[in-house]
């Protein structure tokens, strides 16, 4: 593909190669340690759920157990092999008598790494079969009753209980939406537990449960169904239990979520250590039921300057999609972020939005990528934020994004209502229809604004990333370079739930997942 | 020329004015949980009569596909207002730019003065405390970390309300800044009102100036709410330093 931005392909080339040597110097640091919420995913993959009778998830109790018996660096799935041995039980009887206190699984006789590994394998090839159907069953969807154009309009539901969640979504996708993404209660990011059950209470959001994704999955199937059109269903793996979530929503067949570590670390102040660490085997599982992930590029845009910090966004998408090489995501599935956030005195604003996004597009061909609407610059005049959307919608056909999260007139107002839903919808199905083809038959004038603009914030995202790959990522994050947000790497939340793997660790999942066996 | 088309206007009894003085025009948006139709327009004309619109008009319906109507309505309102009776709760402040600002600080609190601002409760919306205390600020109007003179610490999002507090007594701070900027089921009252009840367990509610702020909050509300000050849309780092210096002298708290 030509450039119509004349970008230099040796800049790109030059960004991506520090970016994957950022990622794999990284890999180092992830390879040698495991997390609480790593080894609870290791556990709901063998099939352990419910809740103890104080309400907190088996996975936890089980976990919490093995670390209080100092075995966590080797692992939950050699705990549970070895006591699948000792016992004859299965992980689900095991984890239940754990919680009622009568089974003590680090007090049991042990065997060797290698003997619980193959004890283990069944139940971790079931599980792997568990995923494996739902992706056949969703490329079954997508042949028979087929799927919405892209751009893919994706809208939010957040009305804090299920049910009604549920009534929103299928009243969106009834009117048009693609993607329906439900918003998780806003304190959940933080919970270290994935809480249980369908429920109706949530502030700002939905409580992220298996219970309420399979809820809401079975709806979308049944709209889907009745308007011809697969309806995608997005949450968030990301927080305090990014891999466990990723789990859930593997077995549950979402199709699209949220996941990046530098966003929680930056804006939700999750130790780096930590969560980076989750990510990866998030993002393993992610890769092999075929989801796409969607990272948080965007949010840099509401704490730092869009204009002027718009390489960061850049600098960020290239180390996402090279961690998302290291977990074996496809590049259709790296729905990297980026956002329209200039602000609207801007002169010629639209001119670099424009720029920028084209630019992202022509950077990464393959990727859905997710352009997010303008946040930091509504006012509560519902009439011009509509035009926002507009110009927004403008630019994110003529630059041919993937996935266009619909702009909410009553954005800094509320959580959307009913008909904000609407208009956002035929706001977007309109410009889409009417301006189709414009990527494709317009081209920009050499040395313009628009070239100018594209190639400059390339040239900055390369000297950006060149100096990550001298500092290291730990180091760039504690001096603030992304969204003006600095974080200590031995600061913010979790990093007790960190520690070094010992010799005998294994995480079955791991090598089968990457290797994409079933 | 400049004069305000105010001249026929009997402001006692004011009402909205659509295309011609006092003719009440209004429009208004909003769902029914009601199959799209004839009825349901109806319904809303109704229901538009109630609001005390006269001559209700339904100019636009539209069927949300799930046995839900949306609606578009003009009507006449029947309300008027005595405008000539109304007062406000304002911030009583003269206003300081940034340099000002300093000045005042070095002439009449001589040290450094602590503020802490956080976007509190299950909050996760940053931009209305970055606008006030990061260093950039918003809209080209400076945050108080480029005030010579204030020690800002912004905590970011998400803080409970004893994180807060906490911090607040850690740092000896003079002032407290809350921000709540998205709301459902007016969680922001409850999680101010909470605050206030933790700084008072504590014992330090006098010794601190306690301001909220946000799309929603009125002066009136934060004052009702046990705040100080309460800062709505539109305020800049100024409008918030030169309230707490000011208080803070006024309070002999320096």
């Amino acid at each position: 593909m030509k450039s119509k931005l004349n970008l230099d392909p040796k800049i790109i080339d030059s960004a991506r190669s520090s970016a994957a040597r950022i990622a794999q110097d990284m890999q180092k640091f992830i390879d040698r340690h495991t997390t609480v919420s790593t080894e609870r995913t290791v556990l709901r993959l063998l099939g352990i759920d419910g809740v103890d009778d104080f309400d907190f998830p088996l996975p936890n109790v089980v976990v919490d157990a093995i670390k209080d018996g100092g075995g966590l660096p080797r692992g939950a799935a050699y705990w549970i092999g070895n006591a699948m041995i000792q016992t004859g039980l299965s992980p689900q009887e095991i984890a239940e008598r754990v919680a009622a206190g009568e089974l003590d699984i680090m007090k049991l006789p042990t065997v060797s790494a290698k003997e619980a590994e193959e004890k283990i394998m069944p139940e971790v090839k079931k599980s792997l079969e568990l995923i494996k159907a739902q992706t056949e069953k969703r490329n079954n969807y997508l042949e028979t009753i087929g799927e919405g154009k892209q751009p893919y309009l994706y809208v939010i539901v957040a009305t804090g209980n299920v049910y009604e969640d549920i009534i929103q979504a299928q009243a969106a996708a009834r009117q048009g939406a693609d993607v329906i993404a439900v918003i998780r209660t806003t304190a959940q990011s933080l919970l270290d537990y994935v809480p249980y059950g369908a429920t109706t209470e949530g502030f700002g959001g939905t409580y992220a449960t298996q219970e309420n994704f399979r809820l809401m999955r079975r709806a979308l199937d049944e709209v889907g169904e009745e308007v011809g059109r697969y309806i995608r269903l997005c949450n968030y793996s990301s927080g305090m239990c990014m891999p466990e979530i990723a789990a859930m929503g593997a077995v549950e067949r979402l199709d699209m979520m949220l996941n990046d570590a530098l966003y929680g670390i930056l804006f939700r102040d999750i130790n780096m250590q930590r969560t980076l660490v989750d990510q990866y085997f998030s993002r393993v599982i992610i890769g092999y039921a075929d989801i796409i992930f969607n990272s948080g590029e965007d949010n840099y845009l509401t704490t730092a300057d869009a204009y002027e910090e718009a390489h960061t966004v850049v600098a960020s998408q290239f180390i996402n999609e090279q961690f998302a090489v290291l977990a074996n995501i496809k590049e259709e599935r790296m729905g990297l972020g980026h956002a329209f956030e200039m602000d609207p005195n801007l002169e010629n604003g639209f001119l670099y939005e424009l720029a920028q996004a084209i630019m992202a597009r022509e950077i990464f061909p393959k990727a859905p990528l997710k352009y997010m609407p303008p946040t930091k610059y509504m006012t509560g005049n519902i009439f011009k934020g509509h035009i926002q959307d507009a110009l927004f919608n403008v630019v994110s056909i003529w630059s041919e994004q993937s996935i266009q999260l619909l702009g909410m007139m009553t954005e800094a107002i509320h959580t959307p209502h009913m008909q904000d839903r609407i208009y956002a919808l035929e706001n977007a199905s309109y410009i889409f229809n009417n301006m189709r083809d414009l990527g494709e038959e317009v081209e920009f004038k050499k040395d313009g604004i628009i070239q100018k603009r594209a190639q400059t914030v390339l040239k900055d995202a390369e000297e950006l990333l060149k100096e990550i790959e001298k500092d290291g990522l730990f180091h760039t994050l504690e001096n603030g370079k992304f969204g003006g947000v600095k974080r200590p790497r031995d600061g913010g939340k979790g990093l007790e739930g960190v520690c070094v793997k010992d010799e005998q660790y294994f995480n079955p999942f791991i090598p089968l997942m990457l290797g994409g066996e079933k | 020329m400049g004069k305000t088309a105010t001249a026929k206007v009997d402001l006692t009894k004011v009402k909205p004015y659509g295309d011609t003085l006092n003719d009440g025009m209004v429009q208004l948006s909003f769902t029914l949980p009601v199959p799209y139709g004839d009825e349901a327009s109806e319904a809303a004309v109704i229901l538009a009569k109630k609001m005390g619109l006269d001559e209700p008009s339904v100019v636009y319906s539209k069927d949300l596909g799930i046995g839900y109507t949306n609606f578009i309505v003009y009507g006449k309102c029947q309300h008027t207002v005595d405008y000539t009776s109304i007062k406000v709760p304002k911030i009583e402040v003269d206003v300081m730019d940034r340099l000002e600002c300093e000045k005042f600080i070095e002439e009449n609190i001589k040290r450094d003065v602590v503020i802490v601002g956080a976007c509190t409760g299950t909050d996760a919306h940053t931009v209305g405390i970055d606008a006030i205390i990061n260093m950039k600020g918003f809209d080209g109007h400076f945050g108080l970390e480029r005030y010579k003179g204030i020690e800002a610490i912004n905590m970011g999002s998400q803080v409970s309300n004893e994180t807060l507090v906490a911090k607040a007594i850690e740092v000896n701070a003079d002032a407290i800044l809350v921000s709540q900027i998205v709301t459902q089921k007016d969680i922001h009252i409850k999680n101010l009102t909470e605050l206030v009840e933790l700084l008072e367990a504590e014992g330090i509610r006098d010794k601190v100036i306690l301001v909220c702020g946000g799309p929603r909050i009125s002066h009136e509300l934060a004052q009702e709410l046990g705040y100080d000050a309460g800062f709505g849309p539109r305020s800049y780092a100024e409008n918030v330093a030169s309230y707490v210096l000011t208080e803070l002298v006024k309070r002999k708290l320096v």
